[in-house]
């Protein structure tokens, strides 16, 4: 396999221990430009710590993180959208008492110019930007379609819809590198169809890292998948090529699959 | 909300016209209100302005960004000190600038409280913006030769413009000075509460980590916001000062920073139409309840402490009925008359969002 030289995230020899015990064991990999890679392991590998590395939530004991071929050595969660990256979370952390499109105009913010100052004066400025980031995130909606739970708050809609104002608000900051935190978790077969079709869309636009627990998905959308084992990378490689590696087989594939009980402790929000 | 349901489009789909709309038509309204009654009532008017300021940065800071603040009163106390102090000169300048360096002096203030504040939450910033309001009082005595001590600061404020004519009543001219200062602080807050910095506070409010995700950064956020309310609370106390005509410690006790807190809650978190309810409410019912204990003959020891007892009745009432407060209230009322469900968050959901930026449609 060619290791391209300026990938979109590359993380090098990372390891992350909390007291005495080992979450993550020199763990290197990187994400390409337009390519979609998944993270699988089974529970407890270290797949959500990785993904809060990436996302500066939590600070590696040692090894690098290079964003773009920069390297990032004290990120804060804040940087993120600045550095292009958007990460969406287990537990979905939208914004209870805003509307859905408001919520996905967060999201948009990265592409507002109006200051503080323009704000408060009410100027025409602020209103053009505000117009701007409303007609941005109501495309979003609708790319996703739900442009009419726009004006709902996230709390009166079914899970699967808050999924997608979620993802919405991830995907309208246009990152370069979009992380999905088990964007599977709770959706129906149909659902999961519809969101495997999605992903397959984003190919080529950002580079996409996702975490899941369904094979499927995974097997179907991704075009290289890393596989965690108590803190380590035991194999990588494409589909097929994990799908027959013996090492993946006795640690992951020939368990039980579960498609919901990633541990809770590991949520960044928990 | 109501009083925003004017068409999108044309000059009123413009921010600031619209909010300049609403104020304008409001200045009228009180003008007229001020110059048909009598010099007490002008007086008590020129109270519910500077609470209005007081509290509608209040509103901003707890209702919008969720922290909360027991050391507004204390702000106010900087605000009017600051206009003492100032005007106590042989040249004082315009009051404009005075109330400006008013806002200026607090908002520094602000920034180191606020500063500190970022780092705290719930209870624990409770605790320590009340021991804020506690302390600073404090300083006055110790201080004495600067600050007066018990007594105090007068403050010299000057009369009525002469173009008004030799009777008209100070009272009058104070309600005005207080009133424009609410009227551009309610502009200013609107302003901002519906652009993406309101947007902002909510975000941080309602989930820290998903709003640094999103590339806001929290801290600067929240210092920003307790900045924005101690300046409110800077021009409050200014206004204070000048239409008390003094500065003393004693007006600015823990009773001050809580009522301020009460009127915030009364008129509904985060709301500035509910600020108003809220600021009125904290003149009228001390006055409401003062009449009634004379009527009713009670003896002082009731007297004095009638109008702690109507706040937290009202309070607990008002939580009871309409938890989002008054306005809160009023917008249900509104929703039930056009016949809608009222898009209400749940009733254990102590946060409302800012009525001022409710999206159309």
């Amino acid at each position: 396999m060619t290791v391209a030289t300026q990938a979109a995230l590359r993380i090098d020899n990372l390891t992350v221990r909390f007291g005495g015990l080992v979450a993550l064991d020199a763990v290197s990999l990187w994400v390409d430009p337009g390519e979609v890679v998944g993270v699988i392991g089974p529970n407890g590998a270290g797949k959500t710590t990785l993904f809060n590395v990436a996302c500066g939530f939590v600070r590696p004991t040692t090894g690098s993180l290079e964003v773009r071929g920069t390297p990032q050595r004290r990120l804060r969660p804040h940087q993120l959208a600045r550095l292009g990256i958007a990460r969406t979370l287990q537990g979905l952390g939208l914004f209870p008492h805003i509307t859905c499109l408001e919520n996905v105009m967060v999201g948009a913010d990265r592409h507002a110019r109006a200051g503080f100052t323009t704000a408060l004066l009410g100027l025409p400025r602020s209103d053009r930007d505000e117009a701007a980031l409303r007609e941005r995130s109501m495309a979003m909606l609708q790319e996703l379609g739900v442009a009419e739970i726009a004006g709902r708050l996230p709390a009166s809609l079914p899970y699967p819809l808050q999924k997608r104002v979620a993802l919405a608000r991830a995907l309208v900051a246009e990152p370069e590198i979009l992380l999905l935190d088990e964007p599977a978790s709770g959706l129906s077969a149909a659902e999961m169809d519809d969101l495997a079709e999605l992903i397959r869309g984003l190919r080529g636009r950002m580079a996409v890292m996702l975490v899941e627990h369904h094979m499927d998905l995974v097997m179907s959308v991704c075009d290289r998948i890393v596989v965690l084992d108590f803190g380590k990378v035991i194999a990588t490689g494409t589909p097929a090529e994990v799908r027959a590696d013996e090492r993946v087989l006795a640690a992951y594939l020939g368990d039980e699959v579960d498609a919901t009980d990633e541990s809770m402790s590991e949520a960044p929000d928990a | 909300m109501a009083t925003l349901a004017l068409p999108r489009r044309g000059p009123f789909a413009s921010t600031i016209v619209r909010h300049l709309t609403v104020a304008v038509v409001g200045g009228l309204v009180l003008l007229l209100l001020t110059s048909s009654v009598n010099a007490y009532r002008d007086f008590q008017i020129a109270n519910v302005g500077y609470y209005v300021v007081a509290v509608a940065g209040l509103t901003v800071l707890t209702g919008l960004n969720g922290q909360i603040s027991l050391g507004h009163g204390a702000l106010m106390m900087v605000g009017a000190y600051t206009a003492a102090l100032i005007l106590d000169r042989d040249n004082p300048p315009p009051l404009v600038v005075v109330l400006v360096l008013c806002v200026v002096v607090t908002a520094v203030v602000g920034a180191i409280v606020g500063a500190a504040a970022a780092r705290l939450r719930g209870p624990y910033l409770a605790g320590a913006t009340l021991a804020f309001a506690v302390g600073l009082p404090g300083l006055t005595s110790h201080y004495a030769g600067t600050f007066g001590g018990d007594n105090g600061l007068s403050v010299f404020t000057s009369p009525p413009p002469a173009s008004l004519g030799v009777d008209f009543p100070s009272e009058r001219w104070q309600a005005w000075i207080t009133l424009a200062a609410a009227l551009v602080t309610l502009v200013l807050l609107a302003n901002l509460a519906s652009s993406r910095v309101g947007r902002s506070f909510r975000a941080v409010r309602d989930d820290e980590v998903s709003a640094e995700l999103a590339g806001i950064h929290v801290a600067r956020t929240q210092v920003l916001a307790f900045v924005v309310s101690a300046a409110c609370a800077g021009l409050a106390g200014g206004l204070l000062a000048v239409v008390s005509g003094q500065a003393t410690p004693g007006a600015f006790s823990v009773a001050l920073s809580l009522a301020i807190l009460a009127g915030a809650v009364l008129g509904g978190l985060g709301s500035l139409a509910g600020a108003v309810y809220g600021a009125v409410a904290l003149v009228a019912l001390p006055a409401i309840s003062s009449n009634a204990s004379e009527r009713f003959d009670f003896g002082t020891d009731v007297k004095s402490n009638m109008p702690l007892l109507v706040y937290g009745a009202l309070l607990v009432i008002v939580m009871l009925v309409a938890p989002q407060g008054l306005q809160g209230g009023v917008r249900r009322l509104a929703g039930l008359l056009r016949g809608r469900s009222p898009a209400q968050p749940a009733r254990n959901e102590s946060v409302t969002e800012v009525s001022v930026t409710e999206p159309e449609g």
